[in-house]
């Protein structure tokens, strides 16, 4: 009751209710900035257009108070998949016991195998503290210690002292992070009355004298499209973890920034870095966030043996991810999977029912209401699951997006979160570390559009903006006679989970090279039962899949061309890391058929420091 | 198992009226009753529509009415729905399409509570202190997900479609027991007018729909009694 009586001495006249909602209402659509109408298309015009509504893109928009900014969100903003997220962030705080960001950064880049840009690694970790205490000053409900600071724990592969031990450095609310994140930045946005547009598929990118000038977007509810005109566009679509089957990302997570990008001819960098994480639920890919590991809970496998151990003695379970699951991968094979299937166990049964309870009550649930398993008596089914893309749409350190080797910038275009490379997270993404990327870069990417929209006037549309997207979704409507959208999205699933998972080989990488091919050709003809505009979600699963076949094709090339072992990225043909070849970052231009992708290579940035010099990665 | 999932289904393109459309589906005991209605919409009828996301509860995209009740489907698992499973809109919301309804009137409703922490001094250099007792005191509330169900679920919603309801008092509720947030006074003098909270009859319904296991109505009454005894407002 403290806050209230505080509070009586501020307390506005209240409005009444039904007049406040009512008006809302009637400001839905500010008519201003619909200027031109014309057939079914309609023309908006802002200063900034941000694609994506999860932690990078609300962040963004925060930065750019009183602007002109649309946000345009798939779904409803608190439906993006940052709220999936369950861990914490990652900032040396030093809450509970001494910390660095230099050690942060160097867990970062050991982590990230090496192939991490270590400036950018710099911001990350330095700039992670300042945006933690944003995010609670904006109203995030962190977990408190007893003295009523920010509480935090451990996470794999963050360390004390450059690799001496775990340390406490994840700040964390509950084993649901990520959801507060999102709530607490989709909460500021309504504070600072930010305009969305809920449920609008963006179809493509628009670019005119080099400069990036809006975007084309699907108005699904009515099946309308639509064209925003722009002084800055900032992709913060997500991921594309629906390529595999088993996968803890969410249906929306289909690479649409990337593919889009990619299309209109920017490269996209080390796609062949995919994250698979240690601990999805057996056949369903749910996450149960290393957070469990973080607590203390341990991989067991078919024997009832704790094997993490035999791999790596100092961290164990808590070993960056890449390394765990292949380790895993490695006890199945070598017969010790639970009943010689392809599954482990999750142990967290001597942690206790309290302390259960209280850290990790959201994985609990999944494990009874998914596995009908209870974790404080039994132990849980898990394999690695299709988790993070640490490759993406390439970008400088604000968030800027690069199209060469020469780090050349397209004015005006911007990416933040899972779809951009910056790269902080190299070859190999540590847990936390996602979060962290988001609210630094997401910042970041605000802060400088804020500038550039100040120095810069929008430029002009090109002729018919809308017509690539305009045919694209005639033609997916007109196709007859072929398969569906989802018997082609299936093949790819199976396809992806088959050869181009944790270990990958030229075999593996080649057949499903030529599976592509084939099915970029039915794509073309894949046929929709439902013809209708409004609300047609077989529509937008079509148009989705497109995005997912083009993000397959430059990760199976990059992976393909990439004769070495690194972080995610293992090949069984060449299963040492190279660094004299190999410490550079991929780009994959698109071709017109899936075998015409052209590879380009730019260097990893080194700092000169020691501490920093690439080593063999042990933990 | 074989199971008969009857849907009610409405194309506005198409239909004056909604209908029932039954289908018979191959499903694995363990399945969730989204991958049903996904092998429906994936191998036997393309148009059939619904929203969903994250497919594990998190993202609150997928709430509907099932066998009566509002749940999301990416929770109900084909093994507790028995042999045959009627699946709805919610209630209280306008129809779109199929199972799709229009939740921008629920985020308004949301919007109209200030749902965001209101602090007027100035930010420390560090973190705002708070007590775990004092975090605790909020916790139930951060947990929503605004999918809809428990205002989907409310009889006085679907009587008073002008009603605020559980969702958006749930979010108040988050911000007035905050011990950082200084605008209770504020929420509170908006939530004891005559569409505030006065309208809960308590019936249970939202705390039975919340699929986060938040005990809605308990909250709902604590923001009643803070505007009873406390509110500075509520004259």
């Amino acid at each position: 009751m403290m806050a209230i009586q505080k509070a009586r001495a501020r307390a506005a006249r209240p409005l009444y209710l039904r007049s406040l909602i009512r008006s809302d209402f009637a400001s839905r659509p500010p008519p201003a900035s619909r200027i031109e109408e014309r057939g079914y298309t309609v023309y908006y015009k802002f200063d900034v257009v941000i694609v994506g509504s999860g932690g990078a893109g609300l962040m963004a928009a925060m930065q750019l108070p009183n602007t002109s900014v649309a946000v345009l969100s798939k779904v409803y903003p608190t439906r993006s998949h940052t709220g999936a997220a369950q861990g914490g962030v990652a900032a040396a705080l030093g809450n509970v016991e001494e910390d660095h960001w230099k050690w942060h950064m160097y867990d970062t880049v050991k982590g990230g195998d090496y192939l991490v840009d270590q400036p950018a690694a710099e911001i990350l970790t330095r700039e992670a503290i300042d945006a933690v205490y944003e995010l609670e000053h904006r109203g995030l409900p962190f977990n408190r210690t007893p003295d009523g600071r920010i509480d935090q724990r451990r996470f794999g592969g963050h360390t004390r002292n450059f690799g001496e031990g775990p340390v406490r450095r994840s700040c964390y609310a509950a084993d649901r992070t990520g959801h507060m994140i999102l709530q607490t930045m989709y909460q500021n946005a309504v504070k600072n009355q930010v305009r969305f547009f809920n449920e609008y598929l963006v179809l493509d990118l628009l670019i005119n004298d080099g400069q990036a000038c809006g975007v084309v977007a699907l108005e699904i509810r009515t099946g309308e499209i639509h064209t925003f005109h722009a002084k800055a566009v900032l992709f913060a679509t997500g991921g594309y973890g629906r390529a595999w089957r088993v996968t803890s990302n969410a249906f929306a997570c289909t690479g649409d920034g990337m593919a889009i990008a990619y299309r209109s001819g920017i490269p996209l960098e080390d796609m062949e870095m995919y994250q698979f994480h240690p601990t999805g639920i057996y056949k369903v890919g749910v996450l149960l966030s290393e957070a469990a590991r973080g607590e203390g809970g341990k991989l067991l496998n078919g024997k009832g043996e704790y094997f993490m151990e035999r791999y790596m003695p100092t961290l164990k379970d808590l070993a960056p991810r890449d390394i765990v699951s292949r380790s895993m991968i490695q006890e199945v094979k070598e017969g010790r999977g639970v009943d010689g299937k392809d599954y482990l166990f999750l142990d967290v049964r001597h942690l206790g029912a309290k302390t259960i309870a209280e850290k990790l009550p959201d994985i609990t649930d999944f494990a009874r209401n998914y596995l009908g398993v209870e974790p404080i008596t039994e132990p849980v089914p898990i394999q690695p699951t299709a988790h993070y893309a640490m490759g993406g749409i390439p970008t400088d350190n604000d968030a800027r997006v690069v199209i060469d080797p020469q780090w050349t910038p397209l004015p005006g275009f911007y990416a933040a979160g899972e779809v951009a490379c910056v790269s902080v997270h190299g070859a190999n993404r540590l847990g936390t570390n996602s979060l962290v990327d988001l609210i630094v870069f997401g910042r970041r990417a605000g802060k400088h559009m804020a500038k550039f929209i100040a120095e810069n006037s929008h430029a002009p549309l090109p002729d018919e903006p809308e017509a690539y997207a305009r045919e694209w979704v005639d033609h997916l409507y007109s196709s007859v006679g072929g398969e569906s959208a989802a018997r082609v999205r299936s093949t790819l699933q199976n396809e992806m989970d088959d050869k181009v998972f944790v270990e990958r080989s030229e075999q593996s990488l080649r057949h499903a090279l030529d599976t592509l091919d084939g099915l970029q050709e039915t794509y073309k003809r894949a046929q929709l039962q439902d013809k209708g505009k409004k609300f047609n979600t077989e529509l937008v699963e079509a148009i989705e899949l497109g995005f997912l076949l083009d993000c397959a094709e430059a990760t199976i090339h990059g992976a393909l061309a990439r004769t070495e072992s690194r972080g995610a990225h293992f090949r069984l043909d060449y299963q040492k890391r190279d660094d004299v070849n190999w410490l550079k970052h991929t780009l994959a231009y698109k071709g017109v058929k899936a075998h015409d992708v052209r590879l380009e290579y730019k260097d990893v940035i080194l700092i000169d420091d020691p501490i920093f010099k690439p080593k063999e990665r042990k933990y | 198992m074989n199971v008969l999932v009857r849907i009610k289904r409405f194309d506005p393109e198409k239909d004056k009226k909604p209908y029932w459309a039954d289908y018979r589906v191959e499903v694995d005991p363990i399945d969730r009753l989204l991958d049903a209605m996904n092998t429906i919409k994936w191998t036997m009828d393309g148009s059939l529509t619904y929203r969903r996301s994250c497919a594990h509860g998190v993202c609150g995209s997928d709430a509907m009415r099932i066998n009566g009740r509002n749940r999301l489907a990416c929770k109900v698992l084909m093994r507790d729905v028995g042999d045959k499973v009627t699946i709805e809109p919610m209630l209280g919301f306008p129809v779109i399409k199929d199972l799709v309804v229009d939740m921008d009137p629920f985020f308004e409703k949301y919007k109209a509570v200030k749902p965001y922490l209101i602090n007027y001094d100035n930010e420390p250099g560090t973190e705002r202190l708070q007590s775990p007792a004092e975090r605790e005191r909020f916790d139930e509330g951060t947990k929503c997900i605004l999918c809809g169900a428990c205002t989907g679920s409310c009889p006085s919603v679907w009587g008073n479609p002008d009603w605020v309801g559980p969702a958006s008092i749930v979010n108040a509720h988050r911000f007035i027991f905050d011990s950082r947030d200084q605008g209770a006074a504020e929420r509170l003098g908006i939530l004891g007018q005559r569409d505030g909270v006065w309208r809960c009859r308590t019936i249970f319904n939202c705390a039975d729909a919340c699929p986060r296991g938040i005990p809605v109505t308990d909250l709902i009454e604590q923001v009643k009694r803070a505007i009873v005894y406390n509110d500075p407002g509520s004259e």
